[in-house]
């Protein structure tokens, strides 16, 4: 089996977590503790990317981001490289799918921790921001990584929006969904198989972890 | 110190508030029937609420000013406040909990010297390292009390933080709170339905009902002690555990 695919596609999702998690836990924070004209707005437009077909939002995307684009063409002015059918755009393409699932499950576990003990921590002196990171995020951890665990795992098996944003580049964005579908193509069944029981294990476990982590709520 | 805490509100969204009185230094009570729109006055001061219209200073500081669109944020407002939930950071020790609001310029141990110095005054130093999930009731409160108090605040706020304990905690309590306040001489203003937590702690009275102040005064307008005004809701103070959710 080749496993370039599958060490892409972690990497690849690695970095997308990492990235959905700063927006999206900044979006669910804003959602969950302010309000401001277009907030419904926004929510709706975070949660599309859960009902929008993968095309869609990949046609979206290379509008968006296209080598044309202002955002795509300032970005190859200063990186060298356009963003789409690169690495780049493969991280985008992730980031976007996980996105909605942080901005939700991150907002949720926000607003599950008591608004006395933020407004207490204020009464305390403490800012909205250091009110936000001593007391609500850490109250809502468990909500939030399990949050970000199933960001993860959406942003391991990203097929669609990938293909559209990034291509099938073997060795550049080839991810292992992509790597499944071309050995499929290719009647290579042992290689799609041995790559679909690896994604199957990490995707079972990461749901596992999630339900460890939200279940079981701790009773005070 | 000494500043007195001027209030003058209106909240006219949902609820209906228009209070108007002067927390000079000392314990004010705030006393009514529950509804009266007593913990929305308190936290409309502390700056957790908005009010509609109306001014409120604390000696030359301004806090609020609808006409001139003052509105200082509760965290630089510099009040304490004491939740009738306590709100207490159930993921951090008694120590850290207390710490919370001192001057971050400050060295961590010191910071850390002082939070235990106060525990040890309220009586509670054993709980520095424990989390609040395995408090009594007593002892939450305590701790609660000390957080509030170690922030050097400007004005004191309470909200009925004692309603939850049987009648020996509440006297002691109450005795420990009176001894701070002499000390930190600041406007400070609790608020009750019981009348005898009201007389052991506070000077002066104002008398809330249906969001608006019927009576300022000294505490002796409450009425004799044990006297009984049947518009407030009065229930006997150890059946309060049984009542409370």
């Amino acid at each position: 089996m080749d496993l370039a695919p599958l060490a892409l596609s972690l990497q690849i999702a690695t970095i997308a977590t990492i990235v959905a998690a700063m927006v999206g836990i900044g979006i669910a924070a804003l959602l969950a503790n302010t309000r401001f004209p277009g907030r419904d707005l926004v929510d709706v437009v975070v949660t599309a990317p859960i009902v929008l077909p993968p095309t869609v939002l990949g046609y979206y995307l290379l509008v968006a981001l296209g080598r044309r684009s202002f955002v795509g063409h300032a970005f190859e002015a200063i990186f060298g490289s356009s963003i789409v059918f690169t690495r780049t755009g493969a991280v985008v393409a992730a980031t976007v799918g996980a996105l909605p699932l942080v901005v939700k499950s991150g907002r949720a576990a926000l607003e599950g921790v008591d608004v006395t003990l933020v407004r207490a921590a204020r009464t305390l002196g403490a800012g909205p921001t250091r009110a936000f990171f001593t007391v609500q995020l850490p109250l809502a951890a468990r909500g939030v990584v399990a949050a970000l665990m199933l960001a993860f795992a959406r942003s391991l098996g990203d097929f669609g929006i990938t293909l559209m944003v990034a291509g099938d580049i073997p060795g550049e964005t080839q991810t292992a969904s992509l790597a499944i579908y071309d050995a499929i193509q290719e009647h290579r069944d042992q290689a799609a198989l041995g790559m679909v029981v690896t994604l199957t294990a990490i995707a079972i476990a990461i749901l596992y972890g999630v339900n460890k982590l939200t279940g079981g709520r701790d009773v005070r | 110190m000494s500043a007195e805490l001027r209030v003058s509100i209106r909240i006219a969204n949902g609820f209906a508030l228009d209070v108007d009185f002067d927390v000079p230094p000392g314990v004010t009570v705030l006393f009514g029937p529950s509804g009266a729109g007593k913990s929305t006055t308190l936290a409309a001061i502390a700056g957790l609420i908005r009010p509609t219209s109306g001014r409120i200073v604390l000696g030359d500081q301004v806090w609020f000013d609808a006409e001139t669109r003052t509105d200082v944020p509760v965290h630089r407002r510099g009040v304490a406040f004491l939740f009738q939930s306590l709100a207490l950071f159930p993921h951090m020790t008694a120590a850290s909990n207390v710490a919370y609001g001192m001057d971050r310029a400050l060295d961590r141990d010191v910071r850390r010297a002082r939070a235990v110095a106060l525990l040890e005054r309220l009586r509670v130093p054993h709980l520095a390292d424990r989390r609040p999930p395995t408090f009594s009731g007593g002892e939450a409160q305590r701790v609660a009390l000390a957080r509030a108090l170690a922030t050097s605040p400007r004005a004191i706020l309470l909200d009925e933080p004692f309603s939850a304990l049987d009648r020996e905690l509440r006297v002691e309590l109450v005795a420990d709170l009176r001894a701070f306040v002499r000390e930190l001489d600041v406007p400070v203003l609790f608020v009750t339905h019981h009348r005898q937590e009201a007389r052991a702690l506070a000077e002066r009275v104002v008398i809330l009902e249906g969001g608006r102040v019927q009576r300022v005064g000294a505490i002796d307008e409450l009425g004799p002690p044990g006297g009984r005004d049947m518009s407030f809701d009065e229930t006997p103070l150890d059946a309060d555990r049984m009542l409370k959710p």
